[in-house]
């Protein structure tokens, strides 16, 4: 076991993240040690991510224990560089979370010098050519070879000839100080793409009531909705994040089946998503900024309503989906889809009807055939005791659920063999299944798993019950 | 004193009207789902009136899928393409089995019309459903609930078949496993599986419901119909009885035997 990372006191008394942590035992005696988790990490991190979306939209997370923000044209909103590094400062100082921060001209020189700077220049530039070869994050061996080389700087190696650099320590090493030194574009991966388009407004009172958040969110879908008007086309996905003054933001977000552009229509949506939510809205010390963003928008031209009105009651069914979907989770509004296997429990899908795949034909009925697939199946199937006249026949007796049911009628086997082209055991067992009717009238289907050469005792089970 | 006579006279007006609208429940229905079974139709003058609520028992948990099948086959019968809304409690698959499209497929219907709403609990049923029945131009709106049901009583019955009416939505009750209890439902039904008519081999036939009428608004009860669904012409066929006294039906071995000959010919 070793030490994935320590807080400050432990650095100051010479406990440093790698060592083993028997070691770390033995040097301190009273050590706190909480398990590494680096999902709940990563999941930490992407909620402060969140909550930077504040300062910019272009926010891209450096795991594990770094953010960089794009903040080109969103700084005059903080009054400077020197205001908008304060906010973070003051907002973060309030989660208890020690900052490094640094600016720069390209992503990759800022993160170099957040992480690498330890003396201090008089300018940018020289704050980079300053800063040790480490910075360039090469493999150990490149980075021992470049400092055995006496080459300890990025100035140092910045005023060698790039081809000889790259000849000796690799393309990698000239990618990296190109990137740094701000050469070479160094490309953004933001955590939430940008969404094409944003209604926000800030307050500079935060603002400590939901109900007043609520009619702020109207008014920013009314906005929204006019944009979207304007460029043709209509939202399906609609998310609201509601920022707090300590730093934390808390996204809402709501699915239509359908393009739209009707603001009472998504405000319903959103105020049926708030009801539901099992933790609610919290405004905290209150919210200080509400942005609504549209991510995903579909073309929707000018509605005209057809004049026997079928245009309505089509629009009626699929606002009934969109509202049982924000209600109760998108998993539980469901159409079903078929799926091409002869496997009857995988034969058919059940789909988020909100976003169902345009219907399939089914196999239809053989004429003056009764049917062979029940109304109801189980998944998984139930076991029952089965009584046959010989063992390999068809069931005399069988006794589900504590009853015992006579079987009067039956049909079968209709032997269905396992998917052996699909998995290497051979896809399991072959089973027979049969119709039956009981003494009640009643129609079940049933089946043995196995057929008595692929197993000594083949187990019975009860599949679906027809109409 | 005339003064005093304008408000009652106003009052007498607001209770005929209040009357009246009660009244409206006996109004002519817009419509039905018919079975497509003549004498059945007939006797109900129609069918099940669109707009109103049916409730189907089934006292015996094994007749649910019989209960079940009956109520979305003579909603899927209706042409066109309109949803049938289908609620359901979290476990009845467990409890009942998961709806099957191949099978409902099988009968003649088309799955792709089922719209399946799966809730939590009753109070989360009963609030989807009063959602679902406002939603003009759906087949029908089909309520499942397993076992009693206490949050349906009458005012949330009414309120039911209230919201059904004025949306002209058919609401089909589905009490399951559960005893018949007064309600406010238009016909009430106790549905089971009947004995299939046995084909070639002693083998299982054509679906067969047991259906007896508890109540109606409309008429006397206690009729029982036994009825087979015949998926070519998607309909409540007459039982083999009346078939063979009409001779308008054949039974399928027979057609079956047709079929073949016919296939010998061309």
């Amino acid at each position: 076991m070793r030490v994935a990372s320590v807080d400050a006191a432990a650095l100051a008394v010479g406990l440093r993240p790698g060592m083993p942590l028997a070691d770390a035992r033995a040097q301190v005696g009273n050590v706190i040690v909480v398990p590494h988790d680096p999902v709940l990490d990563q999941d930490w991190l992407d909620r402060l991510a969140q909550g930077c979306a504040r300062y910019t939209p272009l926010v891209a997370l450096d795991a594990p224990d770094g953010l960089i923000l794009d903040i080109a044209g969103a700084v005059h909103l903080f009054g400077g560089e020197a205001g908008l590094v304060a906010d973070i400062e003051m907002r973060l100082a309030r989660l208890d979370i020690t900052l490094r921060h640094a600016l720069g001209p390209t992503a990759d020189a800022a993160r170099a010098l957040a992480r690498y700077q330890t003396r201090p220049a008089p300018d940018e530039a020289q704050a980079i050519r300053r800063l040790p070869v480490a910075a360039l994050e090469l493999e150990a061996e490149a980075t021992t070879a470049l400092v055995r080389a006496g080459l300890k700087t990025i100035g140092d190696l910045a005023s060698r000839p790039m081809a000889n650099i790259a000849a000796r320590f690799g393309a990698d090493a000239a990618t990296a100080l190109h990137r740094i030194l701000g050469d070479a574009p160094s490309p953004l991966d933001p955590r939430i793409a940008p969404p094409p388009v944003i209604a926000e407004r800030r307050f500079a009172e935060p603002l400590g009531s939901t109900v007043h958040a609520t009619k702020i969110l109207a008014e920013l879908v009314g906005e929204a909705i006019e944009d979207l008007r304007k460029r043709g086309k209509g939202g399906r996905h609609f998310r609201a994040t509601f920022f707090r003054s300590d730093g934390l933001a808390r996204a809402i977000a709501i699915e239509t089946g359908h393009p739209t552009r009707d603001t009472s229509l998504v405000m319903r949506l959103f105020a049926e998503r708030m009801d539901s939510l099992r933790d609610p809205l919290d405004p905290g010390f209150g919210f200080d900024m509400i942005r609504l963003a549209v991510p995903r928008l579909e073309t929707l031209g000018a509605s005209q309503l057809r004049l026997e009105g079928g245009a309505v009651r089509e629009a009626e069914a699929d606002e009934l989906v969109d509202r049982l979907t924000v209600r109760l989770g998108r998993g539980r509004v469901r159409r079903l889809r078929p799926a091409d296997t002869h496997i009857p429990e995988q034969a058919q899908l059940e789909l988020p009807a909100i976003e169902a795949p345009a219907p399939q034909p089914w196999q239809g009925p053989e004429p003056g055939e009764p049917p062979t697939r029940p109304f109801h199946l189980f998944d998984p199937p139930q076991p029952i005791e089965v009584i046959a006249e010989v063992p390999d026949g068809p069931p005399h007796h069988f006794r589900w659920r504590r009853a015992t049911h006579a079987v009067r009628r039956y049909e079968g086997p209709e032997r269905i063999a396992a998917e052996w082209w699909r998995r290497r055991d051979n896809g399991g067992l072959t089973r027979d299944y049969y119709r039956v009717e009981d003494a009640q009238g009643r129609r079940f289907w049933l089946f043995r798993h196995g057929l008595y050469d692929e197993k000594p005792d083949p187990r019975w089970y009860i599949h679906g019950v027809f109409a | 004193m005339r003064e005093s006579s304008y408000p009652l006279a106003g009052l007498r007006q607001r209770i005929a009207r209040i009357a009246a609208s009660d009244g409206a429940e006996s109004r002519p229905a817009e419509g039905w789902l018919a079975s497509g079974h003549a004498r059945f139709d007939e006797a109900l003058g129609g069918g099940l009136a669109t707009g109103r609520t049916h409730e189907f028992f089934a006292a015996d948990a094994l007749d649910a899928t019989s209960a079940a099948a009956f109520a979305a086959l003579i909603a899927l019968r209706t042409p066109g393409k309109a949803p049938l809304i289908w609620l359901r409690p979290a476990d009845a698959g467990k409890r009942g089995g998961h709806i099957y499209a191949p099978g409902i497929a099988e009968l003649g219907g088309d799955p792709d019309r089922l719209l399946l709403v799966e809730t939590a609990d009753p109070k989360m049923l009963l609030a989807c459903a009063n959602d679902a029945i406002r939603c003009a131009g759906s087949a029908a709106v089909i309520v499942e609930s397993w076992g009693k049901f206490p949050l349906l009583d009458l005012t949330a019955g009414r309120r039911l078949a209230l919201g059904a009416r004025d949306a002209g939505t058919t609401l089909l009750m589905l009490r399951l496993n559960a005893l018949p209890a007064p309600s406010v439902a238009e016909t009430r039904w106790a549905v089971a599986a009947a004995a299939s008519r046995a084909l070639e081999a002693n083998a299982p036939g054509a679906p067969a419901f047991d259906l007896e009428l508890l109540r109606w608004r409309g008429g006397p009860a206690g009729a029982r119909w036994r009825l087979d669904w015949n998926h070519d012409e998607k309909c409540f066929g007459p039982t083999p009885e009346e078939a063979t006294l009409s001779g308008a039906f054949l039974p399928s071995p027979a057609r079956r035997a047709m079929a073949s000959h016919g296939a010998e010919a061309a």
